[in-house]
């Protein structure tokens, strides 16, 4: 194995460079199974922190993965399953997207999510699951090797409407779980 | 566009009170004594780190913005396993030439970027999107929170992309950025960098980093290059001069090589045959 080359933080100045046109509509609002993902990237004193970006890369609805062009260039048919989005002035995001479907029968559906902020020196990879399926939740590998107050950092929570709230902590006592994979 | 605070001028949410007042000699100590105990770790045979300190206080705003806790390790799964699929629609070949994109040639020295994007196993990363941004040859950002009075160049914006080749190449025509100053400390200077964002075939593999040009003085007195402990690593964002690639009358020319982690994904014979 090659050393990777170092990461390096995003820095506060890639609101001009990274955000682009519908990055963070992976469907249109109008789509029939489109559904709301948003939450608040917080810091460890509790505060948001409104230069942090977020990219998440899922399944389609149905638990495919999509190895289609068109995530730059939306053409408001084409799901890619992929999608950007840069926090507001509060700290907060939100996609546009479906919920993503199992992507081998009985196992706990995910959206896979990079998080990068001035400050924060490396990307940081996390995964969100929906909430629904207790039965797929309890036997995922992951989930399972967490402590419960570790583990409900992973996992959404539907709102009344069926938006898909989730937070990101950076640091802290209700720290979001970071990843780290094989041969990184 | 959004707005974004700054660190430059305005860091009013990140709580570290007196931060500003900092000296170099002062972010200088800390840096040396991270680097010197983690020389005494190696000494003592602990592990090479690649990668730098996501806790590494010199940097002042990392300090509420790092995990406390450590990494989850996790074989990653399907999705993981696959990177989002860029093309021809997404990405116009003339978005690799950022001297082009107004009416006039941007002020500054025009350099070539180029090199290979490879994975940890040495496979070259094909029809991957790579994406750059950068201040101008005076050290400014078009971004509107930087407000360091350097003049802005209205024929220069500093954005790029490009799909790599079959091979693992990308190459970009661009000027050669300017340091700026920021305010982590007093007369706090960050080296030129062109900042880098990079796909690779396994989502695990996503990178966003700094490429640097060779010699720059202010290597050692900057927390960001130097939250990475180990001098090779710091090398490895380290651009070389290449006179092969600069071109006749035209441009300078750097050559940088980037080494994504190891891919986790079952390769096929067929798409593996360039090892």
């Amino acid at each position: 194995m090659k050393p990777a080359t170092p990461g390096q933080t995003v820095g506060p100045f890639f609101g001009y460079a990274l955000p682009y046109d519908k990055d963070s509509e992976l469907v249109s609002r109008a789509h029939p199974g489109a559904v709301r993902l948003h939450g608040t990237v917080y810091d460890g004193a509790g505060n948001p922190i409104p230069d942090a970006l977020l990219e998440i890369w899922q399944p389609d609805d149905t638990g495919r993965v999509v190895q289609r062009s068109g995530s730059l260039v939306r053409d408001g048919y084409t799901f890619t399953g992929w999608g950007r989005e840069a926090v507001d002035n509060e700290g907060h995001y939100t996609f546009t997207t479906l919920n993503p479907g199992a992507t081998e029968a009985g196992r706990a559906p995910f959206i896979a999510v990079v998080v990068l902020a001035r400050g924060l020196m490396n990307k940081l990879h996390t995964r969100v699951y929906l909430p629904e399926d207790a039965a797929a939740l309890a036997a995922d590998p992951l989930l399972a090797a967490l402590p419960e107050d570790r583990r409900r950092t992973l996992v959404a929570t539907r709102e009344a409407n069926g938006d898909l709230l989730w937070d990101v902590r950076l640091q802290g006592d209700d720290e979001t779980v970071f990843l780290s994979f094989p041969g990184a | 566009m959004k707005p974004l605070d700054d660190e430059n001028f305005d860091d009013s949410h990140v709580v570290v009170s007196g931060a500003a007042a900092d000296t170099q000699e002062s972010i200088s100590r800390q840096i040396g004594d991270i680097h010197r105990a983690y020389a005494a770790e190696r000494a003592a045979g602990g592990p090479e780190a690649t990668q730098p300190r996501l806790d590494f206080a010199p940097y002042r705003s990392s300090i509420l913005r790092h995990p406390t806790k450590d990494l989850h390790h996790v074989d990653p799964e399907t999705i993981e396993l696959f990177s989002p699929a860029f093309g021809h629609r997404d990405v116009h070949e003339l978005e690799a030439d950022l001297t082009i994109q107004h009416n006039g040639e941007p002020m500054g020295e025009r350099i070539k970027v180029t090199g290979r994007v490879l994975d940890g196993q040495g496979r070259p990363v094909r029809n991957q999107l790579v994406e750059i941004w950068q201040a101008n040859s005076a050290g400014r950002y078009i971004h509107k929170r930087d407000q360091h009075p350097a003049p802005l160049d209205p024929n220069f914006t500093g954005v790029g992309r490009t799909l790599t080749t079959d091979d693992g190449w990308y190459e970009f025509t661009t000027i050669k950025p300017g340091p700026y100053p920021w305010k982590n400390h007093t007369n706090a200077w960050r080296p030129a960098h062109i900042h880098f964002s990079l796909f690779g075939t396994d989502f695990t593999q996503r990178m966003i980093t700094q490429m640097y040009f060779p010699g720059d003085p202010l290597f050692g007195l900057d927390p960001i290059y130097q939250s990475i402990t180990d001098q090779n690593a710091r090398d490895r964002l380290v651009a070389t001069y290449d006179h092969n690639v600069t071109t006749h009358e035209w441009a300078t020319g750097y050559r940088w090589d980037i080494v994504l982690t190891g891919s986790n994904r079952t390769w096929m014979e067929e798409e593996d045959t360039d090892q």
